[in-house]
């Protein structure tokens, strides 16, 4: 014991100090908050505006009633296909763009570095005003770019359409993050050291061969993460739809997802009063959505990656 | 020398904090929705009212309607509203004045000239406490191209027939899109279709006030009908109407693309502004055999005070003001279109809204149907009413599967439905 407390007081105490900012925000500005609207989501209101604790009650509503469960049963559904258009879309894309812009001899590189990461910088409502604009079928240019190609048969009113308007927004989104994906495993690429790939060469390996075996294998770390950030970020998507769409995401809540059901059943909208445990209890489960997700990526995908030693 | 620097710092810091502290005493803040009406306040309005109370300094603080009442909402909670507040009708302020964030202003100097209809929509159920100095009223019709109508040889259209006469011939020309409304916002096909040519259908306050009672039903004839009516639209509307929201319509009619629009009196302002085309306005047409025509003056905009204020005798000052015939003038004619509540006699200035004020003396007035009680549970009445009109116009929908939909969320919460 002697020995040992010798050592314990030189535990350098000044980290203490170090922490102490970090920590306490953090835990402030989000743990407590995060920790609060979950201890929310077990109370309910009466018309005075007192609160009584009712445990469960709240999610077993959400989860059986169907008033709120068709809600959001729905919201859940559309956010993963939000979700699944951003993994087949967006990230191969981003993984391609990357895989060009790192090619040794492209001019220009910088320029389509730029352009491409362009829309990411932008503001969500500047976005979708544009979008809105190209793709209305009053003023916008997307029916006579069609009919210029001979294709304006293939217009329609997308935004306004149940069936196409959660697949239209999505693109929408996709344009704008592409560039997010696309840095990062560029930087990814950068860092692969040239030896592999010039050794390749004088193996006989060709471009498309150097991609598949040796490239990708070594980003794919990169490739999980941008994942993880891309399934993180979707399901607390809710700026896009809300500002094209709206909170009551139309055509008859094809756009609603997650983020625009917790905004409605929190803040109310129009006539519909705001219920906060209940708005407590959608966020709650979006958090508990996002944890599974994230704990299955810890656990699960992050064990299987094999890391290489550059 | 830090010493001295310190201490004028400090003193700096306590005059204008005590500058500030002054100041305020005279300061009120009106939280409010209308955007739109930003100039009107700061030019015409706020001044008037100072030239009888120098004193007292009005900042007009409007938020985008969208946000408004959770913005409002949580303004409220955090005790950094306005002095004054823009209040919606019915439940949303009702629900605030229970909360204790509203003053009853039963005892304001004036409050007795406005009608007890006025006065119901920010009441509490019993009515015995008003908590909101009633503003004004929004009228539903159809505002037309008068110059389009001419050029085609049309006439205003009285009944529903009519109506679709002049709809098809507007068609049949091509030169103008017959009705200029889209279902992309969903509100509009409510507000502006189903309240507009419903009361029609329903009589007014009598069917309005049967739902409340329970002893008629969203299932029967009168709004089944009102919605077959809406799906009749949908081939008159723009190319693409689906994607089409609330200012694409808007500018459709002031670019003077189309001949018709559905409309709600609050119109008249924008298109004061921006057309360059004389126009008019018709009631909704009367359904076949219907001998009475009825239209929704919908009460909409009111004025209350925040109990969190500390400025409430200047508050009390300025609402008392509102409830004068110099402000119901100077209101009605800076905004043609809202039509003040009070029993004071208005003249009004704008053609437009003299025509939709005068159907008051030709048609029987009600409110919106979905605005007292029913939106009070879920599911929100007036959300699905949205929602399923827009998908009966859209045609995903059939006028009878609205009218069950919205019938079974009524039943699920409100008792005399059930």
């Amino acid at each position: 014991m002697g020995a040992s407390g010798g050592k314990l007081s030189r535990f350098p105490h000044h980290v203490w100090v170090f922490l102490a900012p970090a920590t306490i925000i953090y835990t402030l500005f989000m743990i407590y908050p995060l920790l609060d609207s979950i201890r929310l989501s077990l109370y309910t209101t009466d018309g005075t505006g007192a609160y009584h604790f009712t445990g469960l009650a709240n999610y077993i509503t959400l989860i059986t009633d169907p008033q709120w469960s068709d809600a959001f049963w729905n919201a859940l559904k559309n956010n993963f296909i939000f979700f699944c258009v951003h993994m087949l879309v967006q990230n191969p894309i981003g993984i391609m763009l990357a895989a060009l812009l790192s090619l040794p001899k492209l001019t220009g590189r910088t320029t389509y570095r730029t352009l491409i990461f362009m829309p990411t910088m932008l503001s969500v409502v500047i976005i979708g005003f544009i979008w809105q604009l190209i793709l209305s079928p009053l003023w916008g240019v997307s029916e006579s770019l069609l009919t210029f190609i001979g294709l304006a048969d293939w217009f329609q009113p997308w935004l306004g359409q149940e069936g196409t308007a959660l697949l239209t927004l999505s693109l929408i989104s996709v344009w704008q993050f592409v560039g997010i994906p696309m840095m990062l495993i560029y930087a990814a690429l950068l860092n692969i050291p040239e030896d592999l790939t010039e050794g390749a060469i004088i193996d006989g390996a060709n471009h498309w061969e150097i991609f598949w075996h040796i490239k990708l294998p070594l980003i794919l770390p990169t490739i999980a993460m941008v994942s993880i950030l891309t399934f993180v970020a979707n399901f607390n998507a809710f700026d896009l739809i809300y500002s094209v769409k709206g909170a009551l995401a139309g055509p008859d809540f094809s756009t609603d997802i997650m983020g625009t059901l917790f905004y409605r059943t929190f803040f109310g909208f129009q006539l519909q009063l705001g219920n906060p445990t209940m708005g407590a209890t959608v966020a709650t489960m979006m958090f508990g959505v996002i944890l599974v997700g994230v704990l299955f990526y810890l656990f699960v995908l992050q064990r299987k990656l094999r890391r290489y030693a550059l | 020398m830090k010493k001295f620097i310190g201490l004028s710092l400090a003193a700096l810091l306590i005059t204008s904090m005590l500058a500030t502290a002054a100041l305020a005493g005279a300061t009120l803040t009106i939280e409010s929705w209308r955007n739109d009406d930003s100039d009107i306040w700061t030019d015409t309005i706020i001044p008037a009212f100072n030239k009888k109370h120098p004193d007292i300094k009005v900042v007009f603080a409007p938020m985008p309607p969208a946000e408004y009442n959770a913005g409002l909402n949580a303004k409220l909670a955090g005790g950094t509203a306005g002095d004054l507040i823009t209040c919606r009708p019915f439940d949303a302020s009702l629900e605030l004045f229970n909360k204790g964030y509203l003053v009853a202003l039963d005892d304001l100097k004036g409050m007795d000239e406005f009608s007890d209809v006025a006065k119901s929509a920010w009441q509490t159920d019993d009515g015995k406490s008003t908590f909101s100095v009633p503003m004004a009223s929004v009228i539903h019709g159809f505002i037309y191209n008068k110059e389009a109508f001419k050029e085609l040889g049309l006439s205003v259209p009285t009944t529903e027939a009519e109506f679709f006469t002049v709809l098809d011939k507007i068609k049949a020309d091509g030169t103008y899109i017959p009705l200029s409304m889209g279902t992309a916002d969903q509100w509009e096909a409510a507000t502006m279709g189903f309240q507009n040519i419903g009361p029609n259908y329903w009589k007014g306050e009598e069917g309005r006030k049967a739902l409340i009672a329970g002893t008629a039903k969203l299932t029967d004839k009168p709004y089944t009908n009102t919605w077959a009516q809406l799906a009749k639209w949908a081939p008159y509307m723009g190319k693409g109407f689906k994607a089409q929201k609330y200012p694409d319509s808007q500018n459709l009619f002031t670019l003077g693309r189309a001949a018709i629009y559905p409309a709600g009196s609050w119109d008249i302002t924008t298109f004061n502004t921006q057309a360059d085309f004389e126009f008019g306005a018709f009631p909704p047409p009367l359904p076949a055999g219907a001998t009475k025509g009825y239209i929704s003056d919908h009460t909409d905009i009111a004025l209350g005070l925040n109990a969190g204020s500390k400025n409430q005798e200047a508050a009390k000052t300025f609402l008392a003001w509102m409830t004068t015939a110099e402000f119901a003038e100077l209101y009605a004619n800076a905004l043609p279109g809202f039509f003040p509540l009070s029993s004071h006699k208005v003249s009004l200035k704008d053609p437009v809204a003299q025509e939709f004020v005068n159907w008051r003396n030709t048609h029987e007035s009600t409110i919106r149907n979905s605005y007292q009680i029913l939106s009070r549970g879920t599911p929100n009445l007036e959300n699905q009413l949205w929602n399923v009109s827009a998908k009966v116009i859209n045609a995903t929908m059939t006028p009878e599967e609205a009218a069950k939909e919205t019938q079974a969320g009524l039943e699920k919460w409100y008792k005399p439905q059930q």
